[in-house]
């Protein structure tokens, strides 16, 4: 007998005491976890380019540094434990969330290939009824010239998956989730 | 393997539902794309969180002192879309309080907060799938929406499943409540049977006497499981 998924309803503007009060859920990679440390900022900003002024919530999933995810389907998965690949944080009264990582290597794609290093996102928010699917892919990374992702997107739109990085900090990088309007981020239906 | 069919789009909201005006300025206007699952998709989150305290399944108990309102149970099944349960799934929830306030700063509804609700609660299923909570029947409450806005009471769920596609946050109504019809966010889900499904049930098995009513909530999360010999997705 098949089961028909419960439906999806927004997370409303009130979350925060309920879903966003451990800020350890920042941090996706404990002390001594292998890997290159960076810190990934997000702004999340409207259709008039105003920011989620705290009524907004983003949960990551990432593999570590050796493509790998803490998850038994994962052939080559990792162990969980100080590398558990999950964040989570709220945005704050300017739309921003920071979180502090190992960029991720590079995991499975079809047909044998590897995808280029990215981060899955996960956006939450009051006027969401149901939550966004995206991407964080690196600007830069060779690997993402041949990402079967990436491939699906029209190559005006790409860029808006391309977390920037920092001119001045090396390891500070930063990622514009725009929900609506010109330069609107890319959502997956998954 | 576990595989996600796409649910049904009339089963799910729409994103760009005018009726609630939160999305005019926030959902998004280009089409989807839609993505192949790979291994990002097919695994999740199973970690990460801090370990359950022995009171985080009893908002009644999170004070010294019991809080204000009807006492319920609130109890069910988090289950796949084959019905088996879900084991291990972590459970959230959030609610206002008996009066319809929410402990948050900007919840500016001149209802009574009560210094005995914080209003949160988690916890895993157990092998068959089953959660359990003990809190207080939440309130119905004011919104700015449109005139004479009042959402319905609701108590909001976040759960995780097997994998990332699993993942789902909701909301569970009470049966019989007058405002339902009227909420544009229950409305936005055209399906009304998938509306009914967020809608709990009263239920005398779950109900203690002397101590609570109860009410069945069950949940289903994305995600079945193919036989060995099928090719997952993509």
């Amino acid at each position: 007998m098949s089961h028909i998924p419960s439906a999806s309803q927004t997370v409303g503007p009130f979350f925060n005491f309920g879903l966003t009060t451990n800020a350890a859920l920042g941090n996706l990679a404990g002390p001594g976890v292998e890997g290159e440390r960076i810190r990934l900022s997000f702004r999340v900003v409207d259709g008039d380019g105003a920011p989620t002024a705290g009524d907004a919530m983003i949960e990551l999933w990432q593999a570590d540094t050796a493509g790998r995810y803490p998850h038994p389907l994962d052939p080559h998965g990792c162990e969980a434990g100080v590398f558990h690949g999950f964040g989570r944080l709220e945005t704050d009264l300017n739309g921003c969330c920071t979180f502090e990582t190992v960029k991720p290597g590079r995991v499975a794609g079809p047909g044998g290939s590897l995808q280029a290093p990215h981060i899955n996102a996960m956006v939450f928010a009051r006027g969401l009824l149901k939550h966004l699917h995206t991407r964080v892919y690196f600007a830069g990374d060779p690997a993402n010239a041949d990402d079967s992702v990436l491939a699906l997107i029209p190559e005006e739109r790409r860029s808006t998956l391309l977390a920037r990085c920092s001119e001045t900090d090396p390891a500070a990088w930063s990622f514009d989730l725009v929900l609506q309007g010109e330069r609107e981020t890319v959502f997956f239906d998954v | 393997m576990i595989e996600y069919p796409r649910p049904r789009p009339e089963t799910q909201p729409v994103n760009q539902y005018d009726a609630y005006r939160s999305t005019h300025r926030r959902a998004p206007r280009q089409p989807a794309i839609r993505l192949p699952h790979t291994i990002s998709e097919l695994t999740g989150p199973l970690y990460g969180h801090n370990p359950i305290g022995e009171t985080d399944n009893d908002l009644t108990r999170h004070f010294p002192n019991p809080p204000q309102g009807e006492r319920i149970i609130v109890a069910g099944r988090i289950l796949d879309e084959e019905g088996r349960g879900v084991t291990n799934a972590m459970v959230e929830i959030w609610q206002a309080n008996a009066a319809g306030r929410y402990l948050h700063s900007r919840d500016n509804h001149p209802a009574p907060l009560d210094p005995n609700f914080l209003g949160a609660g988690r916890t895993l299923t157990d092998a068959d799938g089953n959660y359990r909570f003990t809190t207080i029947k939440p309130g119905a409450y004011p919104w700015r929406n449109h005139h004479n806005a009042w959402r319905p009471a609701h108590i909001h769920f976040s759960l995780f499943g097997a994998g990332l596609l699993s993942r789902l946050i909701t909301q569970m109504y009470f049966p019989n409540d007058p405002l339902l019809p009227l909420d544009p966010i229950v409305n936005s889900i055209a399906d009304p049977d998938a509306q009914a499904r967020l809608v709990s049930a009263f239920d005398i098995a779950i109900t203690e006497p002397e101590w609570a009513l109860g009410y069945r909530f069950d949940i289903v999360l994305r995600g079945r499981c193919s036989t060995p010999f099928e090719e997952s997705a993509g």
